[in-house]
Protein backbone atom coordinates (compact mmCIF):
# COMPACT_ATOMS: atom_id res chain seq x y z
CA UNK A 1 0.00 0.00 0.00
CA UNK A 2 0.92 3.64 -0.25
CA UNK A 3 1.64 5.56 2.71
CA UNK A 4 -1.55 6.46 4.43
CA UNK A 5 -1.61 7.61 8.47
CA UNK A 6 -4.27 7.93 10.98
CA UNK A 7 -5.79 11.21 11.85
CA UNK A 8 -5.69 12.56 15.74
CA UNK A 9 -9.37 13.97 15.49
CA UNK A 10 -8.53 16.39 19.25
CA UNK A 11 -5.93 18.05 16.37
CA UNK A 12 -6.48 20.87 13.94
CA UNK A 13 -7.00 19.81 10.27
CA UNK A 14 -3.90 21.93 9.30
CA UNK A 15 -1.79 24.01 11.91
CA UNK A 16 1.18 26.04 10.18
CA UNK A 17 3.85 27.18 12.57
CA UNK A 18 6.71 29.95 11.57
CA UNK A 19 6.93 28.62 8.04
CA UNK A 20 9.32 29.64 5.76
CA UNK A 21 10.29 29.00 2.10
CA UNK A 22 12.95 31.00 0.29
CA UNK A 23 13.80 30.56 -3.81
CA UNK A 24 17.43 31.31 -4.42
CA UNK A 25 18.12 33.46 -1.26
CA UNK A 26 14.47 35.04 -2.01
CA UNK A 27 12.00 34.87 0.75
CA UNK A 28 8.87 33.57 -0.88
CA UNK A 29 7.04 32.94 2.85
CA UNK A 30 8.22 34.42 6.07
CA UNK A 31 7.66 33.30 9.48
CA UNK A 32 3.73 31.85 8.38
CA UNK A 33 1.70 30.90 11.36
CA UNK A 34 -2.12 29.78 11.47
CA UNK A 35 -4.58 27.16 11.95
CA UNK A 36 -7.65 25.99 10.64
CA UNK A 37 -10.91 24.82 11.59
CA UNK A 38 -12.77 22.09 10.28
CA UNK A 39 -15.28 22.69 7.86
CA UNK A 40 -14.03 26.04 6.91
CA UNK A 41 -14.06 28.26 4.07
CA UNK A 42 -10.83 30.34 3.80
CA UNK A 43 -9.83 32.79 0.86
CA UNK A 44 -6.38 33.86 0.56
CA UNK A 45 -5.74 36.86 -0.78
CA UNK A 46 -2.58 38.49 -2.30
CA UNK A 47 -1.69 40.33 -5.06
CA UNK A 48 0.49 37.79 -7.83
CA UNK A 49 3.72 36.37 -6.46
CA UNK A 50 2.70 36.96 -2.49
CA UNK A 51 3.26 32.94 -1.91
CA UNK A 52 -0.15 31.68 -2.24
CA UNK A 53 0.86 28.42 -4.28
CA UNK A 54 4.10 28.06 -2.42
CA UNK A 55 1.67 28.22 0.90
CA UNK A 56 -0.54 25.13 -1.03
CA UNK A 57 2.20 23.55 -2.07
CA UNK A 58 3.83 23.26 1.51
CA UNK A 59 0.46 22.35 3.24
CA UNK A 60 -0.35 19.46 0.46
CA UNK A 61 3.13 17.96 1.10
CA UNK A 62 4.97 18.76 -2.03
CA UNK A 63 7.04 21.53 -1.17
CA UNK A 64 9.54 20.77 2.01
CA UNK A 65 9.45 24.66 3.58
CA UNK A 66 12.90 25.92 4.38
CA UNK A 67 12.14 26.12 8.31
CA UNK A 68 9.09 25.62 10.28
CA UNK A 69 6.72 22.70 10.32
CA UNK A 70 3.06 21.95 8.77
CA UNK A 71 0.52 19.76 10.55
CA UNK A 72 -2.81 18.01 9.45
CA UNK A 73 -4.57 16.18 12.28
CA UNK A 74 -1.20 15.81 14.21
CA UNK A 75 1.37 14.91 12.04
CA UNK A 76 3.08 15.74 8.78
CA UNK A 77 1.22 15.80 5.31
CA UNK A 78 3.89 13.69 3.68
CA UNK A 79 1.77 10.80 4.78
CA UNK A 80 -1.97 12.00 4.37
CA UNK A 81 -3.53 11.21 1.23
CA UNK A 82 -6.77 13.24 2.63
CA UNK A 83 -5.21 16.97 1.02
CA UNK A 84 -6.29 17.57 -2.32
CA UNK A 85 -4.50 20.56 -4.59
CA UNK A 86 -6.85 21.58 -7.44
CA UNK A 87 -4.38 23.45 -9.78
CA UNK A 88 -4.33 26.61 -11.77
CA UNK A 89 -6.13 25.71 -15.12
CA UNK A 90 -3.26 27.60 -17.17
CA UNK A 91 -0.97 24.35 -15.69
CA UNK A 92 -3.04 21.61 -16.71
CA UNK A 93 -1.97 19.83 -20.27
CA UNK A 94 -5.78 19.87 -21.75
CA UNK A 95 -4.97 17.83 -24.69
CA UNK A 96 -3.77 15.16 -22.52
CA UNK A 97 -5.79 12.10 -24.35
CA UNK A 98 -8.28 11.37 -20.84
CA UNK A 99 -11.59 11.93 -20.69
CA UNK A 100 -13.70 13.65 -17.30
CA UNK A 101 -14.57 10.12 -15.73
CA UNK A 102 -10.49 9.42 -16.43
CA UNK A 103 -9.56 12.57 -14.45
CA UNK A 104 -11.78 11.58 -11.68
CA UNK A 105 -10.95 8.08 -11.35
CA UNK A 106 -7.23 9.55 -10.93
CA UNK A 107 -8.22 10.55 -7.68
CA UNK A 108 -8.75 7.12 -6.59
CA UNK A 109 -5.31 5.50 -7.02
CA UNK A 110 -4.00 6.24 -3.54
CA UNK A 111 -6.84 4.43 -2.03
CA UNK A 112 -6.28 1.59 -5.33
CA UNK A 113 -2.88 1.29 -3.94
CA UNK A 114 -0.24 -0.42 -6.55
CA UNK A 115 -1.47 -3.36 -8.71
CA UNK A 116 -5.20 -2.47 -8.06
CA UNK A 117 -7.21 -1.84 -10.72
CA UNK A 118 -10.88 0.37 -10.34
CA UNK A 119 -13.88 -2.09 -8.82
CA UNK A 120 -17.36 -1.21 -8.13
CA UNK A 121 -16.80 0.87 -5.42
CA UNK A 122 -13.62 3.20 -7.45
CA UNK A 123 -16.70 3.48 -10.05
CA UNK A 124 -19.45 4.23 -7.40
CA UNK A 125 -17.18 7.12 -6.07
CA UNK A 126 -16.58 8.82 -9.38
CA UNK A 127 -20.00 8.21 -10.09
CA UNK A 128 -21.32 10.30 -6.86
CA UNK A 129 -18.55 12.66 -7.68
CA UNK A 130 -19.32 13.40 -11.14
CA UNK A 131 -23.44 13.80 -9.60
CA UNK A 132 -22.37 16.11 -6.75
CA UNK A 133 -20.35 18.96 -9.44
CA UNK A 134 -22.87 17.90 -12.31
CA UNK A 135 -20.90 16.52 -14.84
CA UNK A 136 -22.53 13.42 -15.03
CA UNK A 137 -23.84 13.72 -18.15
CA UNK A 138 -20.19 14.82 -19.69
CA UNK A 139 -18.73 11.93 -17.73
CA UNK A 140 -17.08 10.79 -21.63
CA UNK A 141 -16.03 14.14 -22.22
CA UNK A 142 -12.33 14.99 -23.83
CA UNK A 143 -11.08 17.25 -20.79
CA UNK A 144 -9.99 19.71 -23.58
CA UNK A 145 -13.72 20.26 -24.99
CA UNK A 146 -15.13 21.71 -21.28
CA UNK A 147 -15.80 25.32 -20.93
CA UNK A 148 -13.53 26.86 -17.66
CA UNK A 149 -16.71 25.94 -15.14
CA UNK A 150 -17.04 22.56 -15.97
CA UNK A 151 -12.81 22.00 -15.87
CA UNK A 152 -12.58 23.77 -12.40
CA UNK A 153 -15.82 21.36 -11.28
CA UNK A 154 -14.00 18.26 -12.61
CA UNK A 155 -11.21 18.88 -10.61
CA UNK A 156 -13.70 19.60 -7.46
CA UNK A 157 -15.10 16.06 -8.26
CA UNK A 158 -11.60 14.36 -8.65
CA UNK A 159 -11.02 15.77 -4.98
CA UNK A 160 -14.35 14.20 -4.31
CA UNK A 161 -12.92 10.92 -5.78
CA UNK A 162 -9.59 11.38 -3.23
CA UNK A 163 -11.96 11.62 -0.39
CA UNK A 164 -10.30 14.71 0.24
CA UNK A 165 -11.09 16.29 4.06
CA UNK A 166 -8.73 19.57 2.76
CA UNK A 167 -9.29 21.20 -0.54
CA UNK A 168 -6.80 23.82 -1.76
CA UNK A 169 -8.11 25.53 -4.83
CA UNK A 170 -5.55 28.26 -6.88
CA UNK A 171 -7.79 30.69 -8.20
CA UNK A 172 -10.24 28.37 -9.30
CA UNK A 173 -12.54 31.34 -9.88
CA UNK A 174 -9.83 33.43 -12.05
CA UNK A 175 -11.08 33.60 -16.04
CA UNK A 176 -14.57 31.99 -15.72
CA UNK A 177 -17.80 33.90 -16.43
CA UNK A 178 -19.77 35.58 -13.56
CA UNK A 179 -22.40 32.29 -14.23
CA UNK A 180 -19.58 29.64 -13.42
CA UNK A 181 -18.14 31.43 -10.31
CA UNK A 182 -21.34 31.25 -9.12
CA UNK A 183 -21.80 27.37 -9.82
CA UNK A 184 -18.31 26.91 -8.43
CA UNK A 185 -18.70 29.31 -5.43
CA UNK A 186 -22.58 27.82 -4.63
CA UNK A 187 -20.54 24.19 -4.76
CA UNK A 188 -18.34 25.07 -2.13
CA UNK A 189 -21.31 25.65 -0.09
CA UNK A 190 -22.50 22.37 -0.52
CA UNK A 191 -18.93 21.19 0.50
CA UNK A 192 -19.15 22.44 4.00
CA UNK A 193 -21.91 20.67 4.15
CA UNK A 194 -20.06 17.53 4.03
CA UNK A 195 -17.17 19.53 6.53
CA UNK A 196 -14.84 19.33 3.77
CA UNK A 197 -12.16 22.69 4.66
CA UNK A 198 -11.77 24.75 1.46
CA UNK A 199 -8.51 26.86 1.14
CA UNK A 200 -9.04 29.07 -2.11
CA UNK A 201 -6.26 31.24 -3.52
CA UNK A 202 -8.42 34.43 -5.65
CA UNK A 203 -7.84 37.89 -6.55
CA UNK A 204 -11.41 38.88 -5.83
CA UNK A 205 -11.92 40.75 -2.78
CA UNK A 206 -15.86 40.53 -2.93
CA UNK A 207 -16.57 37.49 -3.68
CA UNK A 208 -13.38 36.39 -0.75
CA UNK A 209 -15.85 38.61 1.79
CA UNK A 210 -19.29 37.37 0.50
CA UNK A 211 -18.71 33.63 0.74
CA UNK A 212 -16.07 32.97 2.58
CA UNK A 213 -15.36 32.58 6.98
CA UNK A 214 -12.42 33.83 7.25
CA UNK A 215 -9.60 35.60 4.85
CA UNK A 216 -6.34 35.19 4.91
CA UNK A 217 -4.34 38.53 3.06
CA UNK A 218 -0.86 37.13 2.31
CA UNK A 219 2.12 39.11 0.84
CA UNK A 220 4.62 36.53 1.60
CA UNK A 221 4.12 36.81 5.03
CA UNK A 222 0.86 37.08 6.83
CA UNK A 223 -0.39 40.60 6.38
CA UNK A 224 -3.98 39.82 8.44
CA UNK A 225 -5.80 36.68 9.18
CA UNK A 226 -9.54 36.51 9.99
CA UNK A 227 -13.31 37.75 9.63
CA UNK A 228 -13.70 39.87 6.41
CA UNK A 229 -14.95 42.84 7.71
CA UNK A 230 -11.97 42.94 10.45
CA UNK A 231 -9.51 42.03 7.66
CA UNK A 232 -10.58 44.26 4.90
CA UNK A 233 -9.44 47.26 5.95
CA UNK A 234 -7.54 50.11 3.81
CA UNK A 235 -4.43 49.65 5.97
CA UNK A 236 -4.33 45.99 5.65
CA UNK A 237 -5.01 46.10 1.47
CA UNK A 238 -2.48 48.68 1.44
CA UNK A 239 -0.05 46.83 3.29
CA UNK A 240 -0.60 43.48 1.25
CA UNK A 241 -0.78 45.31 -2.40
CA UNK A 242 0.72 48.89 -1.96
CA UNK A 243 3.83 49.77 -3.32
CA UNK A 244 6.75 50.00 -0.92
CA UNK A 245 10.24 49.53 -0.14
CA UNK A 246 11.44 46.54 1.50
CA UNK A 247 14.88 45.54 1.94
CA UNK A 248 15.82 41.90 0.69
CA UNK A 249 19.30 40.36 1.39
CA UNK A 250 20.71 44.01 2.01
CA UNK A 251 19.20 45.32 -1.31
CA UNK A 252 16.18 47.84 -1.82
CA UNK A 253 14.10 45.95 -4.32
CA UNK A 254 11.17 48.17 -4.88
CA UNK A 255 8.18 45.98 -4.85
CA UNK A 256 5.19 47.15 -6.42
CA UNK A 257 1.87 45.11 -6.35
CA UNK A 258 1.25 42.37 -9.43
CA UNK A 259 5.01 41.87 -10.22
CA UNK A 260 3.98 39.03 -11.73
CA UNK A 261 7.08 37.46 -10.73
CA UNK A 262 5.37 34.27 -10.34
CA UNK A 263 8.44 31.80 -10.69
CA UNK A 264 7.66 29.98 -7.67
CA UNK A 265 6.62 26.62 -9.68
CA UNK A 266 9.48 26.45 -11.44
CA UNK A 267 11.60 25.20 -8.27
CA UNK A 268 10.27 22.04 -6.49
CA UNK A 269 13.50 21.58 -4.46
CA UNK B 1 -13.64 -15.09 -60.48
CA UNK B 2 -12.31 -14.78 -64.12
CA UNK B 3 -9.10 -16.12 -64.78
CA UNK B 4 -7.62 -12.26 -64.97
CA UNK B 5 -8.95 -12.22 -61.26
CA UNK B 6 -7.54 -14.92 -60.07
CA UNK B 7 -4.03 -14.83 -61.89
CA UNK B 8 -3.56 -11.04 -59.71
CA UNK B 9 -4.88 -12.79 -56.80
CA UNK B 10 -2.25 -15.85 -57.14
CA UNK B 11 0.56 -12.97 -58.20
CA UNK B 12 -0.30 -11.08 -54.66
CA UNK B 13 -0.28 -14.06 -53.00
CA UNK B 14 3.21 -14.87 -54.65
CA UNK B 15 4.52 -11.37 -53.75
CA UNK B 16 3.61 -12.04 -50.01
CA UNK B 17 4.55 -15.08 -49.47
CA UNK B 18 7.91 -14.95 -51.43
CA UNK B 19 10.12 -13.43 -48.97
CA UNK B 20 8.60 -15.69 -46.24
CA UNK B 21 10.27 -18.74 -47.55
CA UNK B 22 13.31 -17.36 -46.25
CA UNK B 23 13.72 -18.33 -42.49
CA UNK B 24 15.61 -14.67 -41.59
CA UNK B 25 12.52 -12.80 -43.07
CA UNK B 26 10.20 -14.68 -40.76
CA UNK B 27 12.79 -13.46 -37.86
CA UNK B 28 13.09 -10.15 -38.66
CA UNK B 29 9.46 -10.04 -38.95
CA UNK B 30 8.52 -11.50 -35.69
CA UNK B 31 10.80 -9.34 -34.30
CA UNK B 32 9.89 -6.16 -36.48
CA UNK B 33 6.21 -6.50 -34.96
CA UNK B 34 7.50 -7.27 -31.99
CA UNK B 35 9.84 -4.42 -31.33
CA UNK B 36 6.51 -2.16 -32.68
CA UNK B 37 4.35 -3.10 -30.54
CA UNK B 38 7.18 -2.49 -27.35
CA UNK B 39 8.41 1.04 -28.94
CA UNK B 40 4.43 2.24 -29.44
CA UNK B 41 3.57 1.67 -25.95
CA UNK B 42 6.68 3.17 -24.34
CA UNK B 43 6.42 5.61 -26.68
CA UNK B 44 2.86 6.59 -25.71
CA UNK B 45 4.34 8.24 -22.61
CA UNK B 46 7.51 9.24 -24.95
CA UNK B 47 4.95 11.95 -26.29
CA UNK B 48 2.88 12.54 -23.83
CA UNK B 49 5.45 13.55 -21.84
CA UNK B 50 7.49 15.48 -24.12
CA UNK B 51 10.39 13.52 -23.72
CA UNK B 52 11.43 12.76 -27.27
CA UNK B 53 14.48 14.43 -27.12
CA UNK B 54 15.47 12.11 -24.38
CA UNK B 55 14.72 9.17 -26.05
CA UNK B 56 16.92 10.37 -28.97
CA UNK B 57 19.56 11.39 -26.70
CA UNK B 58 19.55 7.69 -24.55
CA UNK B 59 19.61 5.45 -28.37
CA UNK B 60 22.66 7.91 -28.97
CA UNK B 61 24.45 7.59 -25.43
CA UNK B 62 24.20 3.40 -25.67
CA UNK B 63 26.85 3.22 -28.44
CA UNK B 64 30.21 3.53 -26.51
CA UNK B 65 28.84 0.61 -24.62
CA UNK B 66 27.54 -1.59 -27.60
CA UNK B 67 31.27 -0.24 -29.13
CA UNK B 68 32.99 -1.85 -25.68
CA UNK B 69 30.65 -4.77 -25.80
CA UNK B 70 31.96 -5.69 -29.68
CA UNK B 71 35.54 -4.79 -29.03
CA UNK B 72 35.59 -7.11 -25.95
CA UNK B 73 33.31 -10.11 -27.40
CA UNK B 74 35.12 -10.10 -31.30
CA UNK B 75 32.07 -8.31 -32.76
CA UNK B 76 29.73 -11.48 -32.09
CA UNK B 77 26.24 -10.16 -32.23
CA UNK B 78 24.11 -11.72 -29.53
CA UNK B 79 26.22 -10.93 -26.79
CA UNK B 80 25.57 -7.22 -27.61
CA UNK B 81 21.84 -7.10 -26.65
CA UNK B 82 23.31 -7.31 -22.76
CA UNK B 83 26.15 -4.42 -23.38
CA UNK B 84 23.26 -2.75 -25.18
CA UNK B 85 20.80 -3.26 -21.80
CA UNK B 86 23.60 -2.22 -18.95
CA UNK B 87 24.47 0.88 -21.29
CA UNK B 88 20.75 1.80 -21.57
CA UNK B 89 19.67 1.91 -17.95
CA UNK B 90 22.39 3.25 -16.68
CA UNK B 91 22.90 6.27 -19.25
CA UNK B 92 19.00 6.51 -18.71
CA UNK B 93 19.25 6.73 -14.51
CA UNK B 94 22.15 9.35 -15.04
CA UNK B 95 20.53 11.35 -17.79
CA UNK B 96 17.35 11.39 -15.55
CA UNK B 97 19.61 12.64 -12.41
CA UNK B 98 21.52 15.09 -14.28
CA UNK B 99 18.41 16.83 -15.75
CA UNK B 100 16.98 17.25 -12.13
CA UNK B 101 20.27 18.16 -10.40
CA UNK B 102 21.91 20.42 -13.68
CA UNK B 103 22.43 23.69 -13.06
CA UNK B 104 22.45 24.51 -17.42
CA UNK B 105 19.40 24.15 -19.07
CA UNK B 106 18.07 20.04 -19.21
CA UNK B 107 18.04 19.89 -23.06
CA UNK B 108 21.55 21.36 -23.24
CA UNK B 109 23.38 19.35 -20.23
CA UNK B 110 21.76 15.75 -22.09
CA UNK B 111 22.76 17.38 -25.52
CA UNK B 112 26.26 17.98 -24.49
CA UNK B 113 26.81 14.36 -22.83
CA UNK B 114 24.98 12.39 -25.49
CA UNK B 115 27.05 14.02 -28.01
CA UNK B 116 30.02 13.23 -26.24
CA UNK B 117 29.28 9.72 -25.82
CA UNK B 118 27.95 8.91 -29.70
CA UNK B 119 31.52 10.68 -30.78
CA UNK B 120 33.59 8.07 -28.08
CA UNK B 121 30.93 5.10 -29.43
CA UNK B 122 32.25 5.44 -32.74
CA UNK B 123 36.10 6.57 -31.87
CA UNK B 124 36.37 2.87 -30.64
CA UNK B 125 34.14 1.48 -32.81
CA UNK B 126 36.91 2.83 -36.01
CA UNK B 127 39.44 1.29 -33.86
CA UNK B 128 38.84 -1.52 -35.36
CA UNK B 129 39.33 -2.32 -39.32
CA UNK B 130 36.21 -3.54 -41.06
CA UNK B 131 34.26 -1.24 -38.41
CA UNK B 132 32.35 0.81 -41.53
CA UNK B 133 29.68 -2.18 -42.11
CA UNK B 134 29.60 -3.05 -38.11
CA UNK B 135 29.29 0.47 -37.40
CA UNK B 136 26.42 1.26 -39.72
CA UNK B 137 24.34 -1.78 -38.63
CA UNK B 138 24.43 -0.07 -34.57
CA UNK B 139 23.66 3.07 -36.29
CA UNK B 140 20.35 2.11 -38.40
CA UNK B 141 20.18 -1.83 -37.45
CA UNK B 142 19.87 -4.95 -39.01
CA UNK B 143 16.59 -6.63 -38.40
CA UNK B 144 17.49 -9.47 -41.01
CA UNK B 145 20.41 -10.66 -39.40
CA UNK B 146 18.23 -11.56 -35.96
CA UNK B 147 19.05 -14.90 -34.14
CA UNK B 148 16.34 -17.29 -33.04
CA UNK B 149 18.33 -16.33 -29.56
CA UNK B 150 18.13 -12.87 -30.36
CA UNK B 151 14.37 -12.80 -30.99
CA UNK B 152 14.13 -14.82 -27.47
CA UNK B 153 15.45 -12.05 -25.42
CA UNK B 154 13.03 -9.11 -27.66
CA UNK B 155 10.23 -11.23 -26.59
CA UNK B 156 11.02 -11.89 -22.90
CA UNK B 157 12.40 -8.08 -22.05
CA UNK B 158 9.85 -6.55 -24.55
CA UNK B 159 7.06 -8.68 -22.52
CA UNK B 160 8.58 -7.09 -19.13
CA UNK B 161 8.12 -3.98 -20.21
CA UNK B 162 4.18 -3.90 -22.00
CA UNK B 163 3.87 -5.88 -18.30
CA UNK B 164 5.56 -3.23 -16.53
CA UNK B 165 3.28 -0.69 -18.49
CA UNK B 166 0.14 -2.80 -17.60
CA UNK B 167 0.85 -3.32 -13.58
CA UNK B 168 1.46 0.45 -13.32
CA UNK B 169 -1.24 1.96 -16.12
CA UNK B 170 -2.86 4.14 -13.48
CA UNK B 171 0.48 5.30 -11.77
CA UNK B 172 2.12 6.33 -14.96
CA UNK B 173 -0.76 7.98 -16.06
CA UNK B 174 -1.89 9.97 -13.45
CA UNK B 175 2.41 10.58 -12.91
CA UNK B 176 2.35 12.28 -16.27
CA UNK B 177 -1.05 13.86 -16.34
CA UNK B 178 -0.55 15.46 -12.84
CA UNK B 179 2.77 15.25 -10.86
CA UNK B 180 1.18 17.07 -8.19
CA UNK B 181 -1.40 14.95 -7.49
CA UNK B 182 0.78 11.75 -7.62
CA UNK B 183 2.45 13.21 -5.00
CA UNK B 184 -0.40 14.55 -3.54
CA UNK B 185 -1.63 11.04 -3.37
CA UNK B 186 1.50 9.83 -1.81
CA UNK B 187 2.60 7.74 -5.33
CA UNK B 188 6.49 7.03 -4.93
CA UNK B 189 6.94 9.65 -7.63
CA UNK B 190 10.46 9.72 -7.99
CA UNK B 191 10.64 5.64 -8.11
CA UNK B 192 7.79 5.02 -10.97
CA UNK B 193 9.72 8.19 -12.99
CA UNK B 194 12.65 5.99 -12.94
CA UNK B 195 10.75 3.32 -13.44
CA UNK B 196 9.61 4.85 -16.88
CA UNK B 197 13.40 5.73 -17.72
CA UNK B 198 14.25 1.83 -16.69
CA UNK B 199 11.36 1.23 -19.06
CA UNK B 200 12.42 3.39 -21.80
CA UNK B 201 16.28 2.30 -21.34
CA UNK B 202 15.17 -1.37 -22.13
CA UNK B 203 12.54 -1.08 -25.04
CA UNK B 204 15.89 1.36 -26.56
CA UNK B 205 18.40 -2.06 -26.35
CA UNK B 206 15.37 -4.32 -27.10
CA UNK B 207 14.79 -2.29 -30.53
CA UNK B 208 18.49 -1.96 -31.20
CA UNK B 209 18.99 -4.35 -33.78
CA UNK B 210 15.67 -3.76 -36.09
CA UNK B 211 15.90 0.17 -36.04
CA UNK B 212 19.46 0.63 -34.75
CA UNK B 213 20.35 3.87 -33.22
CA UNK B 214 20.29 6.73 -34.85
CA UNK B 215 16.71 5.52 -35.88
CA UNK B 216 15.59 4.73 -32.56
CA UNK B 217 13.18 7.42 -31.65
CA UNK B 218 11.08 7.48 -35.09
CA UNK B 219 9.79 3.89 -33.43
CA UNK B 220 9.43 5.33 -30.22
CA UNK B 221 7.69 8.74 -31.31
CA UNK B 222 6.49 8.38 -34.79
CA UNK B 223 3.13 5.71 -34.26
CA UNK B 224 2.29 7.54 -30.77
CA UNK B 225 1.95 10.81 -32.07
CA UNK B 226 -0.06 9.42 -35.34
CA UNK B 227 -2.27 8.01 -32.08
CA UNK B 228 -2.39 10.98 -30.51
CA UNK B 229 -3.68 12.89 -33.53
CA UNK B 230 -6.61 10.10 -33.74
CA UNK B 231 -7.81 9.40 -30.47
CA UNK B 232 -8.91 11.10 -26.53
CA UNK B 233 -8.21 7.95 -24.64
CA UNK B 234 -4.92 6.94 -23.57
CA UNK B 235 -5.52 3.05 -23.88
CA UNK B 236 -6.60 3.38 -27.33
CA UNK B 237 -3.93 5.88 -27.68
CA UNK B 238 -1.82 2.93 -27.12
CA UNK B 239 -3.69 0.29 -29.00
CA UNK B 240 -3.52 2.40 -32.16
CA UNK B 241 0.15 3.12 -31.99
CA UNK B 242 0.87 -0.49 -31.98
CA UNK B 243 -1.30 -1.14 -35.05
CA UNK B 244 0.67 1.54 -36.90
CA UNK B 245 4.13 0.06 -35.76
CA UNK B 246 3.11 -3.83 -36.24
CA UNK B 247 2.09 -2.68 -40.17
CA UNK B 248 5.40 -0.63 -40.55
CA UNK B 249 7.01 -3.29 -39.13
CA UNK B 250 5.78 -5.67 -41.46
CA UNK B 251 5.01 -3.29 -44.89
CA UNK B 252 8.71 -1.74 -43.92
CA UNK B 253 10.32 -5.61 -44.60
CA UNK B 254 8.61 -6.39 -47.74
CA UNK B 255 9.79 -2.70 -49.06
CA UNK B 256 12.86 -3.27 -48.16
CA UNK B 257 12.90 -6.94 -49.52
CA UNK B 258 11.18 -5.76 -53.05
CA UNK B 259 13.02 -2.27 -52.92
CA UNK B 260 16.72 -3.21 -52.08
CA UNK B 261 16.59 -0.47 -48.93
CA UNK B 262 18.18 -0.88 -45.53
CA UNK B 263 15.08 -2.60 -43.43
CA UNK B 264 15.54 0.28 -40.42
CA UNK B 265 14.92 3.05 -42.85
CA UNK B 266 12.08 1.40 -44.46
CA UNK B 267 10.53 0.41 -41.60
CA UNK B 268 10.80 3.86 -40.54
CA UNK B 269 9.65 5.51 -44.11
CA UNK B 270 6.00 3.44 -43.77
CA UNK B 271 5.69 4.88 -40.10
CA UNK B 272 6.73 8.29 -41.12
CA UNK B 273 3.96 8.02 -44.13
CA UNK B 274 1.17 6.70 -41.92
CA UNK B 275 1.99 9.78 -39.82
CA UNK B 276 2.06 12.05 -42.74
CA UNK B 277 -1.33 10.83 -44.01
CA UNK B 278 -2.98 11.08 -40.83
CA UNK B 279 -1.91 14.06 -40.22
CA UNK B 280 -3.01 15.66 -43.89
CA UNK B 281 -6.26 13.75 -43.50
CA UNK B 282 -7.25 15.25 -40.18
CA UNK B 283 -6.65 18.76 -42.12
CA UNK B 284 -8.74 17.83 -44.73
CA UNK B 285 -11.33 17.03 -42.57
Amino acid sequence: MYPHTDHQTNQPILDVKNVNVRYNGRAALEEITFHLHEGERVAVVGPNGAGKSTLFKVVAGVLQPNSGEVNIFGSKPGRHVCIAYIPQRSQVDWSFPVNVADVVMMGRSAKLGPLNFPRKKDRDFVHHALETVDLSDLASRQISQLSGGQQQRMFIARALAQEAELMLMDEPLSGLDTPSQEGILSLLDRLKKENVTVMVATHDLDQAASHFDRIMLLNHHIVAFGNPKDVLHTDNLLKAYGGKLKPVDGQNILNTDDCCDDGEDDHTH
Amino acid sequence: MTAVTTGKMTTLINLLTAPLQYEFMVRGMFAAVLVGIVCAVVGTYVVLRGMAFFGDALAHTILPGIALGYLITGGARDVLFWWALGTAIVAALGIGAISKNSQIKEDTSIGVIFAGMFALGIALISTVKSYAVDLSHFLFGDVLSVSTQSLWLIIIFGGLVLLTVFAFYKEFMTLSFDPILAATLRLPVGLLNNLLLTLIAVTVAVSLQTVGVALMVAMLVTPAATAYLLTHRLSTMMFIAVIFASLSGVIGLYLSYYLSIASGAAIVLTATFFFLMTFVGKRVK
